[in-house]
């Protein structure tokens, strides 16, 4: 990369008041995820604010959602770098909820720091621009001769300086510079760098605040007992004894149930066991993971909405080829993140206060204003820090409840959901089914592959209007786009929607399909008896990157070194949000129990801007996939969700833990996301590792005990 | 309800609580000590870890009955300034994400470290292997512990 001109365009604003330094603010366009995109109106409303005070600390305000990717810490490295800041003098905001002042706040796709970079970095080399035009003009000097380092912008020739603090006020004075030169990559002391999490000492002391730890004057605690049948309806219920409970203040009914407010979280959870609900459990009282299963292969068995046509594999299936088939299933699995959902509202008579970790604030706002009749100006969502998200704080639904409760209410509510609320009402993974057939040739090629995708959508589910003529192309993420080339390919999607709540799960629909192709593209390797990396490699000559990513998980990992007895290696690929990951897993299975040793992970996501948080969401990519892959599965019965905590839905521990070897190949392309694109490999580099240690496939997950 | 009198960080408390309280409970709405977490309420997560009388115990299966006349020490109460050696390693290795789990985990380490001031792999799988973190900041967490142990983290 070189260095590079930009344009000024109308996205940057400067304004300066006595006293207050320099306030620059600039619009980012929306960073929508791209499988749930809300369009939003583009004109010029400046999103992140970057304030200079006199004292020179440097204050950002972060519009994305921190849940432990580091939004708050890689979105003002990418400008310190710019601005040429002292890492020390960085200060952080966070943004509430806002119609359209910040663009879209919704935090998910892995799209933080791919649709932030470019505006960020202009609006920090503008600034710095600034800085020096302000101190060349003071010392009547050419600003050729003056340059900006740490915080403070020098003299070349006398060595004199004056800092950002002394010059903020001058340079808000100062016209927007048209076409600030950007740096050169090699010169970047910030991006790059290994720096700690801004959070890391509020998160290391208790002093972190999550929205749970929220307390405002007069607040009640509230629980709320909902249907635990999927779309059952409350028909009567009696709240005398919960009443009488002690500390109990409060019984009110909202649409979804009855809420028990109380002075104190145990006396709301007592007082919601003291209730008397009739419900009507409605059509799906005796639904059960059986019925789902058999409602797929029924499914499976009618026509698909074609998603990818190659070539024409009927013909080639026709050939002198070896056939394979195989069918593979996935279950629905939870997002349970180690903070159960949870909301503080208040609700006044015309106006309304909300304190939430949401992944998307805006969507929340938008819901309130609505079920309130309050114009949005009114509602003021506060953003709190995020204990976990994985896509379920996507949706707002327990901020909801939240504000309903206060409003029935009259008081302001902490909305508590225990761990079995979190699991009982999850929007979960999709359970999908997949049934495939592949023809490899004499030369150990792939010539034809069929995919068969039954599954619901999200979309569908959701917003059935918007599905035309069966097809979500979104549940085909990684199936209809695979990186390899063949030359008949045929996949069709057939969409199957059981009542059970879907949601976005980190990385989505990848990581089912992903581990169905990878797997089952290792199963037409074996049967070719070629070496499984060798056998994706042959397929990638139109995609370099992908073999890069391959080649180098796979050297990393001592791929051609032998391995002692009962242990066996795995390697898998994937695209997905806008990046390319390997991987390889090391395994060993006795008596049945899968043990993963060591997973290897090589990534091209353009460029690692923020090495430490890349590293942790590498790490937190493969323990989430390693839970579900090795453990997770939520099943259905008599209508509701049978799990309700971690003794009957347990997640990776620390003993299970792999030794996690990250390496980013830095191919200077378009950024790519890191929080997700990690993910989709796991599973299938393991159980593909498990059929090199055992001999045996693994065609449905979760792995479980192999006996 | 029953008047219980316990020390909490070092300070007297009296609490007029229903005894089945769960501790977790009285220290968060009651005491106001917020930094220890709710996660599973049944003693399966850890992230509700505090010490009693130096043992590392789950306050959500604890009940304030059960306290009575004993010395309860949260993660407030570990240092007032990060200075406790295990949160010195915490910031050295960058350990939390999303930082929920972690004075849990926090607290069970400190513990480790006062029975065990050089802990082995196994030592940490064991004393931590009931902590659980969804990010998945495991690797760090042990990391940190070793760093801790190697600087005299037994404090």
């Amino acid at each position: 990369m070189t260095t590079t001109t930009v344009n000024r365009r109308d996205f940057m604003k400067i304004a300066s008041s006595a006293g207050a330094g320099l306030v620059l603010s600039f619009y980012l366009p929306s960073a929508e995820s791209e499988l749930f995109a809300e369009p939003l109106a583009e004109s010029f409303s400046p999103n992140v604010w970057l304030k200079i005070d006199p004292s020179g600390i440097v204050t950002v305000t972060v519009a994305k959602s921190e849940m432990g990717q580091g939004s708050r810490t890689y979105f003002p490295m990418i400008l310190a770098e710019e601005l040429e800041a002292d890492w020390s003098t960085i200060r952080v905001e966070q943004a509430p909820a806002h119609a359209d002042k910040y663009g879209s706040q919704s935090t998910g796709g892995s799209t933080g720091v791919r649709t932030s970079w470019e505006k960020l970095s202009k609006a920090g080399a503008t600034v710095r621009e600034m800085l020096i035009s302000a101190a060349a003009q003071k010392w009547n000097v050419d600003r050729a001769t003056c340059y900006a380092e740490k915080g403070t912008i020098i003299h070349r020739p006398t060595k004199k300086s004056l800092t950002y603090g002394e010059l903020a006020e001058d340079a808000a004075k100062l016209p927007v510079p048209e076409a600030p030169a950007l740096k050169d990559p090699k010169n970047y002391k910030i991006v790059g760098t290994w720096i700690p999490q801004v959070e890391t000492a509020a998160r290391s002391s208790g002093r972190a605040i999550f929205a749970v730890d929220v307390k405002v004057p007069g607040m009640l605690n509230a629980t709320l007992l909902r249907s635990a049948v999927f779309g059952g309806k409350l028909v009567s219920f009696d709240a005398t004894k919960a009443e009488s409970t002690p500390g109990v203040k409060k019984v009110v009914q909202i649409d979804r149930g009855i809420a028990v407010l109380a002075d104190s979280t145990w006396a709301a959870l007592k007082g919601r066991e003291a209730l008397e609900i009739k419900w009507d459990e409605g059509p799906n009282s005796k639904l059960s993971s059986a019925d789902i299963q058999r409602m797929f292969e029924e499914y499976a068995r009618k026509d698909g909405a074609v998603a990818t046509k190659e070539g024409d594999v009927d013909a080639a299936f026709a050939g002198n080829v070896r056939k394979i088939e195989a069918v593979y299933n996935a279950p629905y699995v939870s997002h349970s993140p180690m903070e159960p959902m949870s909301c503080v509202a208040d609700v006044r008579a015309d106006s309304c206060e909300i304190w939430i970790g949401s992944q998307n604030p805006q969507a929340l706002l938008n819901s309130t204003a609505t079920l309130l009749g309050f114009p949005k100006e009114k509602i003021t969502i506060h953003v709190t820090l995020i204990g976990g998200g994985f896509g379920r704080r996507l949706d707002n639904d327990f901020g909801e409840e939240a504000v309903k409760i206060s409003k029935a209410a009259g008081v302001p509510v902490k909305l508590l959901w225990t761990r079995e609320d979190d699991m009982h009402h999850d929007f979960y993974r999709p359970a999908s089914h997949h049934v495939l057939s592949g023809a490899v040739d004499k030369d150990g090629k792939i010539v034809a592959f069929k995919h068969r995708v039954v599954a619901p959508s999200i979309t569908g589910q959701r917003a059935p209007e918007r599905i035309k003529d069966g097809m979500d192309r979104g549940v085909l993420d990684c199936a209809a786009n695979m990186p390899y080339t063949i030359p008949n390919v045929l996949v069709d999607y057939v969409m199957a929607i059981p009542p059970v709540p879907i949601g976005a799960w980190r990385s989505v629909y990848a990581s089912q399909n992903v581990y169905v192709v990878e797997s089952f593209v290792d199963e037409l390797a074996a049967a070719t008896h070629k070496d499984p990396l060798e056998f994706r490699l042959q397929m990638l000559d139109k995609n370099p990157r992908m073999k890069k990513v391959l080649e180098t998980a796979a050297e990393k990992s001592g791929w051609t070194t032998k391995l002692p007895k009962g242990r066996g290696r795995g390697i898998a690929c994937s695209f997905c949000f806008g990046s390319f990951a390997a991987e390889v897993a090391e395994v060993s299975v006795v008596k049945g129990k899968v043990k993963v040793h060591r997973m290897v992970v090589a990534i091209d996501c353009g460029m690692g801007v923020a090495p430490n948080t890349l590293e942790s969401q590498v790490d937190g990519a493969v323990a989430l996939a390693l839970s579900a892959a090795l453990k997770g599965e939520i099943t259905i019965e008599n209508g509701r969700t049978k799990q309700g905590n971690f003794d009957a839905y347990p997640i990776l521990t620390i003993n299970e833990m792999p030794k996690i070897e990250v390496h980013v190949v830095n191919s200077y392309e378009k950024l790519g996301g890191i929080g997700e694109p990690p993910l989709p490999p796991v599973a299938p580099a393991v159980c593909n590792a498990i059929f090199a240690a055992t001999g045996k496939r693994v065609r449905k997950l979760p792995i479980g005990n192999l006996g | 309800m029953a008047l219980i009198t316990l020390t909490v960080n070092g300070t007297n408390q009296s609490v007029d609580a229903n005894p089945e309280t769960p501790l977790l409970w009285v220290l968060r709405d009651i005491l106001g000590l917020t930094g220890t977490k709710y996660g599973c309420g049944i003693g399966v997560c850890g992230s509700c870890t505090v010490h009693i009388d130096g043992e590392a115990q789950r306050s959500c299966a604890t009940p304030i009955g059960s306290c009575d006349g004993k010395s309860v020490t949260t993660i407030e109460g570990l240092s007032s300034d990060l200075s406790h050696p295990v949160q010195k390693a915490w910031l050295e290795v960058d350990v939390p994400q999303c930082g929920y789990c972690q004075s849990g985990i926090i607290m069970s380490a400190a513990a480790l470290l006062k029975q065990k001031q050089k802990p082995t792999d196994a030592d940490i799988d064991t004393a931590l292997s009931a902590n659980l973190c969804r990010c998945g900041t495991y690797n760090r967490v042990r990391k940190a512990i070793h760093v801790a142990a190697a600087k005299g983290g037994a404090q």
